[in-house]
């Protein structure tokens, strides 16, 4: 039951992508172009995801579990740190370069077009090397006779 | 300013939002597609199921689109597969690193007031907007 409900969020969580037009990367680039022509559909796009997204959450906090698992995983930190702002400068550099995102690029996938085929493979190389990345920093930190102070443990994911 | 379409934009844009929404109030899981997707590729990720459910429905999305008539999308991508490569990488690192996208930070993060998100989606749309200003209107000039 979870799955198929999880399904049916990413089918509606699709056809939101491709009805607002955000799969199709010129319309992307088109926003992002600030000094070009300018088109402001993408601000439309995320005033109302984030509308009927903030009420639903509102719904879901004044109750006590969601309908097919035991508890609400919201994600639990408040921190700003270094790779969240690294992070962030990295994916927009790489959004702004194509006008792609994960959401689209998995979307798209359905078409099978050769440039999307390479994101997405790219996209999730970029992913494993991450994760490898962070597991190496941890290991070598763990090693460092300096580092006595504990790190941060890898959190809940804010998305 | 070209094909502006503010009201498939705001309906789509709802739908998104109503998929968040679901997501959460059925299962408990925030709609991000890079932790969905990045803990499908760690070894240690015990709830895989939802994970591939969702990003099933993603993919099969345009193709219930195609019964209905509709193209597959076939963006068509001005930049070389060589760039396409190269933003493709930035984009998983990136995102992964970051912890999330345009709809874990974007979408959700703005909707459950993070200022993690939104300080990330600041800086992710800066970052983006410069790279779009300096292909577009500096070396492309």
């Amino acid at each position: 039951m979870p799955a198929l409900a999880s399904f049916v969020c990413g089918l509606v969580f699709g056809a939101g992508l491709l009805i607002s037009g955000m799969t199709d990367p010129q319309k992307v680039l088109g926003f992002l172009d600030l000094f070009g022509a300018w088109d402001a559909t993408l601000a439309f796009v995320m005033a109302g995801a984030v509308a009927v997204a903030a009420a639903g959450f509102a719904i879901a906090r004044r109750r006590a579990a969601p309908s097919f698992s035991a508890r609400f995983l919201w994600p639990d930190r408040n921190d700003i740190d270094t790779p969240l702002v690294g992070g962030a400068i990295l994916f927009g550099i790489g959004w702004g370069l194509v006008g792609i995102c994960p959401g689209p690029a998995l979307v798209n996938l359905a078409g099978l077009s050769l440039p999307i085929v390479v994101f997405v493979v790219a996209m999730l190389a970029g992913m494993i090397g991450q994760n490898l990345f962070d597991k190496n920093l941890w290991r070598w930190r763990a090693a460092a006779p300096r580092a006595i102070e504990s790190s941060p443990l890898p959190s809940r994911a804010d998305g | 300013m070209h094909d502006f379409t503010p009201l498939s934009g705001l309906a789509g844009g709802a739908l998104i939002g109503l998929a968040a929404a679901l997501l959460m109030l059925l299962t408990g899981r925030i709609a991000g597609v890079t932790g969905i997707v990045g803990g499908l590729l760690q070894p240690d990720t015990a709830d895989r199921g939802w994970r591939i459910a969702f990003i099933a429905g993603l993919i099969a999305a345009p193709l219930v689109a195609a019964l209905f008539g509709a193209p597959l999308p076939r963006p068509a991508m001005n930049a070389s597969l060589v760039v396409v490569a190269i933003a493709g990488v930035l984009v998983g690192f990136g995102t992964r690193m970051g912890n999330g996208c345009t709809s874990g930070h974007g979408v959700c993060g703005f909707a459950r007031l993070s200022g993690r998100s939104i300080v990330a989606t600041f800086i992710f749309m800066t970052a983006a907007i410069a790279t779009v200003a300096i292909v577009r209107h500096v070396i492309g000039g």
